[in-house]
């Protein structure tokens, strides 16, 4: 252990001490809160995941994902404009159309996500460094475009379908809202810790993101494998933009981009590459943001986030569960 | 070697200015001193106002950001993701220093120092905060120190909002003065007397002025910029660049490289950031967003990295497409459709909310297309550096070595 890292230490625990005092203070508030702070958190997660895993494997900072996730909820809230879907009270056809929207936005968006990977990245794969950065940002812009010419600049309404039920304990009010985004957040996080851990193709994107030529030596098709990366990112971040929708009620073109920028901080500070990480990251990130608006204010959030990322950094370059590694 | 020996040295003479003009930068630099003396004259000739200069005014400074950049990202190889963060921070140095502002501030009592001088405050401020940030910061692996100057562009223009007592906050600082030419410049060319050679040089009504400006800093950020490279200290970074470790190893001090790339890129942005709000006269932190640090990070990738010429040709074209062109496009469009007969896609019905609505609205996807089919057409850049062509010519080379070797091998 090293200088930096007690630098570390001690500004996490402070960090917990400071919110500790806060808790005992006023019990009612800071659970409030800490539950408004697990659900943003839970959709962070999603998103810093499919960041996490792109930069794993093939260290570029996808500028376009969180493009990718704001445009799931314009898809997702198109197709929930095709049914007669009852807001205000959970009917027969509300469950039906929630079962059947989460895989449907989910395989449009892995199949948008792997043709933006074929057009924008595959062909830089040798090409200097900053290319196929340059592309990802006009990838993003280019997404933004189509959102704000389908459906123009204003924000745009997701139709609440989700019961309304709610409850108060003991001071802290929730609903089954804050519940759904958690527990199905939760369940992709496992799946895809399954997927990632137990089957062929994950072993496949482990190699290729720890050595790719070796991998292709192992007779891993390398091209399938990073486009299979992509898909599963953007399953992730189809059910975030979707829970998104359903937890806020509203969307706008260029909510990605600062969602995305601070998924993204979610994914350095779990340490980049790493995908548990990204998701303890992305629940660290909501509950700091959470905290920040209600304990300092809204508009100090952004510095205060940016701050943390640049404090992980400088204290520990490789995030919290990230290890070490020697320069490549 | 002497004109003693007769045809030859004339002969060599006349191969060396062959030489000179088949090379590229030499050219380069010829035909954009050219357009740049012949622009202001054609244009306001051509279209009778000064609307034209004013843009090359304001490519200027984007020019002067890129070579800036470019001295970070091009020469030294290190991602700088928030560099409108410097920019801004020369930006409010002038603004605040130079502007009644501070008289509503807690410190009541507004600051005017001489623009000549705080220029080179604002490039100072700009370059000590630059050292600040990657002074615990550039020993990180590159990618990370991308992601520390990202979030460090983030923050400065929300704490310019959030310290409004000072900076007027989502308000901008406005009436910033203008800079002001030492009087033994002011002779009699520049007066209301017979005897003038250009029109009167002032800064207060004439884009002109701030336009010959703008040339001379971009001619002198070239001269500082060229001389840079070819130092010890442009060697030391292009060694850092292919090979940090390699570099190291050869006795180069790599922190204090890395940290005067940044700092001396820094204070280029610190430079532009007080011309652009003498310029402009108004800052508030919406200029200096995430879209800027892109903008210029765009320009130099674009341009060929590591290549004078090249970002600065670079920074024009984008500046043309983004700043020019593509607003200007869906006036074109609705002028278009109204000589050729299709004046009535104009007007808004239904779901059509018009052609000039539309293709304003078509504006983001076309800019992520261009940027994307550049880079896909030329991933190494408009005029990549010689250097790393061949770099990259010798890498190929080598790979394509390596797989014959291979397959004799098998």
């Amino acid at each position: 252990m090293s200088l930096p890292d007690y630098g570390f230490y001690i500004l996490c625990g402070t960090a917990v001490i400071l919110l500790l005092t806060e808790a005992v203070r006023d019990t009612t508030n800071f659970a409030q809160t800490l539950v408004f702070g697990l659900t943003q958190g839970a959709i962070f997660a999603l998103v810093a995941l499919g960041y996490t895993m792109v930069y794993g494997i093939i260290e570029l900072i996808n500028f376009a994902h969180g493009d990718v996730f704001t445009l799931s909820a314009y898809v997702g809230t198109t197709i929930l404009g095709l049914f007669a879907v009852n807001e205000g009270s959970f009917t027969a056809l509300n469950l039906a159309v929630l079962v059947i929207i989460f895989p449907v936005v989910m395989l449009i968006m892995g199949g948008i996500n792997v043709a933006i990977e074929r057009v924008a990245y595959r062909p830089l794969r040798n090409a200097p460094r900053l290319a196929p950065l340059i592309t990802a940002i006009g990838m993003s812009f280019f997404l933004e475009g189509v959102m704000f010419l389908w459906k123009g600049p204003a924000t745009v309404h997701f139709p609440n379908i989700l019961p309304q039920w709610t409850t108060t304990v003991a001071g802290v009010f929730f609903g089954f809202k804050d519940i759904f985004v958690i527990v199905t957040a939760a369940i992709l996080v496992a799946l895809l810790a399954f997927f990632i851990n137990r089957t062929r193709l994950g072993k496949a994107m482990r190699a290729t993101a720890q050595d790719r030529d070796a991998a292709q030596l192992m007779g891993i098709d390398i091209n399938r494998t990073i486009a299979a990366t992509f898909f599963i990112g953007a399953l992730l971040a189809g059910a975030g933009g979707i829970i998104y929708g359903l937890y806020y009620g509203t969307v706008y073109y260029q909510l990605g981009f600062r969602t995305g920028l601070i998924a993204f901080t979610a994914a350095v500070f779990g340490g980049i590459g790493n995908i548990p990480g990204a998701a303890i990251g992305g629940l660290i990130i909501g509950l700091t943001a959470a905290f920040s608006d209600i304990y300092i204010g809204g508009r100090w959030t952004q510095v205060v986030i940016f701050g943390i990322l640049i404090g992980v950094l400088v204290f520990r370059p490789t995030g919290l569960l990230g290890m070490r590694v020697p320069e490549k | 070697m002497s004109n003693a020996a007769g045809a030859r040295p004339s002969l060599r003479e006349r191969l060396n200015i062959r030489q000179r003009i088949r090379d590229r930068d030499t050219a380069v630099y010829g035909v954009l001193i050219i357009v740049a003396l012949l622009f202001p004259l054609v244009t306001i000739y051509a279209t009778g106002g000064t609307a034209l200069v004013s843009h090359a005014t304001r490519a200027g400074y984007w020019v002067l950001l890129a070579i800036g950049l470019n001295v970070v990202v091009g020469f030294a190889g290190l991602l700088d993701l928030g560099y409108a963060a410097f920019f801004a921070i020369g930006a409010y140095t002038y603004a605040l220093l130079a502007s009644p502002q501070l008289a509503s501030s807690p410190a009541h009592h507004a600051i005017h120092i001489n623009f000549w001088i705080l220029i080179f405050g604002s490039l100072l401020m700009a370059a000590l905060f630059g050292a600040v940030l990657g002074f615990p910061t550039l020993r990180l692996r590159g990618d990370y120190l991308a992601i520390v100057t990202l979030g460090f562009g983030e923050i400065v223009p929300q704490l310019f909002y959030n310290f409004d007592q000072w900076t007027g906050g989502i308000n901008a600082v406005g009436l910033i003065d203008q800079p002001l030419l030492p009087a033994w410049i002011q002779g009699p060319w520049s007066g209301d007397g017979d005897f003038k050679v250009v029109s009167p040089f002032n800064f207060n009504t004439d884009p002109v002025a701030y336009y010959v400006l703008v040339c001379f800093l971009i001619a002198i950020a070239v001269l500082l910029v060229t001389n840079l490279y070819r130092s010890r200290l442009g060697r030391a970074w292009m060694a850092i660049r292919e090979d940090e470790v390699a570099a190291a190893a050869m006795g180069i001090n790599t922190v204090t490289t890395k940290l005067l790339a940044f700092g001396i890129g820094a204070s280029f942005s610190g430079f532009a950031g007080a011309y652009y709000a003498a310029d402009v006269a108004l800052v508030s932190p919406d200029n200096f967003l995430f879209i800027v640090s892109i903008t210029v990070l765009v320009m130099v990738v674009l341009g060929g990295m590591g290549n004078i010429t090249g970002v600065i040709v670079g920074a024009l074209v984008m500046y043309y497409l983004v700043f020019y062109l593509i607003p200007g496009l869906p006036e074109n469009a609705t002028s278009l459709a109204s000589s050729i007969g299709l004046g009535s896609l104009n007007q808004s019905s239904g779901d059509w909310p018009g052609l000039g609505e539309e293709t304003q609205r078509l504006n983001f996807i076309i800019y992520g297309a261009i940027l994307v089919g550049m880079m896909l057409l030329r991933p190494q850049g408009l005029l990549p550096s010689r250097v790393r062509e061949q770099e990259l010519k010798h890498a190929a080379v080598q790979e394509e070595e390596a797989a014959v070797e291979q397959l004799h091998a098998t």
